[in-house]
């Protein structure tokens, strides 16, 4: 049923720009939509961060899985239980780049017995981390169109990528690597049952809506092609705040339209949903915090500030008298007899 | 707000980073690509509107045609009825930069504004280029 929703969603979305085309709109969707939603994406994106900024963390709960820094003899694991800024860095730079921490994923599977077996399983760390590499290198190769002149980086990425030189336009790899990917971690959640069971629309929509961003990008490239001078003048137009629509695409231009309608809505989507872990990764406390709690005291801020801590000294000088009458062992007595003193 | 100095840092840099292509193109001025044309010849191979997106393919088809097939003569597809003169040799340098004499401006420079560098030219040569 979610998928299906899903399904629909970007067929609609697809339907919409189509129709948006052919009827004529090129302003709307060359310009007015794409540069809303780079606001939308970029507000959104801004309140959301905010917002996690203003929620107190009470404790101080970083995960760890490793010695915590303690004394001098003992191995303190600098990665697994950080303990100074500069090693919650360092972690959060391996979590970011190579999402360490997914590397440990296990499955779960029901044996006769009955006995649950976990098992080490990569395939979804390794899904994960090719499918992110490739999108970011996908959109840096998209500078090409952004920026002019055209930045270095843009021909070391379409020289690597294209190292195999097949067809021309040249073939690029990570261009068939994200659509095999994304449809992998698509199957994952429906032939899985535990994981189909948890899967939302929220989960099948984004990956749908990627992968039809992929495939229209690939489309225009090999098989519908749009002119390139016309989409870069378009491109360059709106990031060079000098927007322009150009009527040289070609007889094509509807799949750029597509594309850029698409990746508007991916844009637009973004801050409302779970690809907000883009930024979430870094406001988690379970990642941001150092494993330093005996060495400084985590003040919980929901703490009033006008209830002072009240001692247990403080306690039996209010109680004395009472406690002393029914029998309970004191600290100190009020005779000035020591008793228990340590 | 909790951790102010450091959450507002990271919403800052989220931002210069993904604005990136506007700073980048920041103070330039938006060009319009001017090509040199051929001075007497009037059309290309095929349709102009086709070209533009299709010149790379139709060079992929001449080159597996002409080293693999030994099939070096073409006809135009798009022009066939009606002209004359459209029957060509199927070469990179013979007959692209037959009229198209200066590829630094005319091939190169479209390739540097669409941040394209075909790899043909570490084998083959152009004609002004001879050594
Ligand atoms: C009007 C601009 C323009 C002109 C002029 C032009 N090209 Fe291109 N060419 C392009 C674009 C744009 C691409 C890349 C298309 C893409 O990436 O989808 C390209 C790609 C190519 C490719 C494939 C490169 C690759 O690695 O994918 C070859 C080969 C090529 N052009 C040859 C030529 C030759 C030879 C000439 C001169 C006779 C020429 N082009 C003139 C715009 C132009
Ligand atoms: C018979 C001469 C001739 C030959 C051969 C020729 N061209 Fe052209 N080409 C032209 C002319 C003339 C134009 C400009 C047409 C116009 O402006 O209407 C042109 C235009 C183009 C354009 C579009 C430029 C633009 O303004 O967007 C490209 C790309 C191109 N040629 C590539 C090639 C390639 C690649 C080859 C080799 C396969 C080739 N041409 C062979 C004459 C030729
Ligand atoms: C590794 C060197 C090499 C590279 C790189 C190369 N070629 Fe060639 N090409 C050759 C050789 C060798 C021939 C055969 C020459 C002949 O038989 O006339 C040839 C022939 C051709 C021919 C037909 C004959 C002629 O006169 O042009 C075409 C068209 C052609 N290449 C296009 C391309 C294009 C387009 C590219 C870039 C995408 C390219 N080649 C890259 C080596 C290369
Ligand atoms: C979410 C970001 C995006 C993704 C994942 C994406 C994906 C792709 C893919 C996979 C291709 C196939 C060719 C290639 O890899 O170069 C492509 C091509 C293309 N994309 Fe995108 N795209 C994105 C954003 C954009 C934007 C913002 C624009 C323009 C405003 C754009 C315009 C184009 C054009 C014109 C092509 C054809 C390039 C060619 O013919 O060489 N894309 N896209």
């Amino acid at each position: 049923m979610s998928m299906l929703v899903s399904l629909i969603a970007v067929f609609g979305l697809v339907a919409v720009s189509y129709m948006m085309e052919l009827v004529g709109l090129h302003t709307v969707l060359g310009i007015i939509i794409p540069y809303t939603a780079v606001l939308v994406f970029l507000g959104g994106f801004t309140y959301r961060i905010i917002d996690w900024a203003r929620s107190p963390v009470p404790f101080k709960i970083p995960t760890t899985c490793g010695q915590q820094e303690s004394l001098s003899w003992i191995k303190h694991n600098k990665l697994e239980s950080p303990s100074t800024t500069g090693q919650v860095m360092a972690r959060m730079f391996l979590e970011v780049f190579f999402f360490r921490s997914l590397f440990r994923n296990t499955k779960t599977d029901a044996t006769e017995g009955p006995r649950l077996l976990y098992t080490s399983d990569k395939f979804l760390w390794l899904g994960g981390i090719v499918f992110h590499w490739t999108f970011l290198v996908i959109v840096l190769r998209h500078f090409r169109l952004f920026v002019e002149p055209v930045p270095g980086f843009v021909h070391l990425l379409e020289s690597v990528d294209g190292f195999i030189q097949l067809t021309l336009p040249t073939f690029y790899m990570t261009d068939m690597v994200i659509v095999l990917v994304v449809t992998y971690l698509f199957i994952r959640r429906v032939v899985i049952p535990q994981v189909k069971y948890i899967s939302l629309a929220a989960d099948f929509f984004p990956l749908l809506l990627i992968l039809a961003i992929a495939l229209t990008g690939i489309l225009m490239r090999y098989i519908l092609k749009v002119n390139i001078v016309g989409v870069k003048e378009l491109v360059h137009g709106l990031f060079a705040l000098s927007p322009v629509i150009p009527d040289n695409l070609g007889s094509t231009a509807y799949i750029f339209y597509i594309h850029l309608f698409l990746v508007s809505s991916l844009l637009v989507y973004f801050p409302f949903s779970k690809l907000m872990h883009m930024g979430g990764v870094f406001m988690s406390p379970t990642r941001n915090l150092p494993n330093d709690s005996r060495k400084h005291r985590h003040i919980n801020p929901w703490n009033d500030p006008n209830i002072k801590p009240h001692s247990y000294e403080a306690y039996e000088d209010d109680f004395r008298k009472v406690m002393k009458s029914v029998g309970l062992p004191l600290e100190k007595d009020v005779d000035g007899e020591e008793e228990g003193e340590k | 707000m909790y951790n102010k100095k450091a959450v507002l840092a990271g919403v800052v840099a989220f931002i210069i980073l993904m604005t990136a292509p506007f700073w980048l193109n920041a103070g330039r001025e938006h060009k319009k690509l001017e090509l040199e044309k051929p001075q007497f010849e009037k059309e290309c191979v095929e349709p102009i509107k086709w070209m533009r997106a299709g010149h790379m393919q139709l060079l992929d088809n001449w080159r597996n045609e002409a080293v693999r097939e030994s099939k070096r003569d073409y006809t135009s597809e798009h022009f066939k009825a009606g002209h004359d003169n459209k029957k060509f040799k199927k070469s990179l340098t013979l007959t692209c930069l037959d009229c198209h004499k200066n590829k630094k401006k005319f091939c190169d420079k479209c390739h540097t504004y669409a941040g394209v560098k075909p790899y043909c030219w570490e084998c083959h040569v152009a004609p002004e280029e001879k050594i």
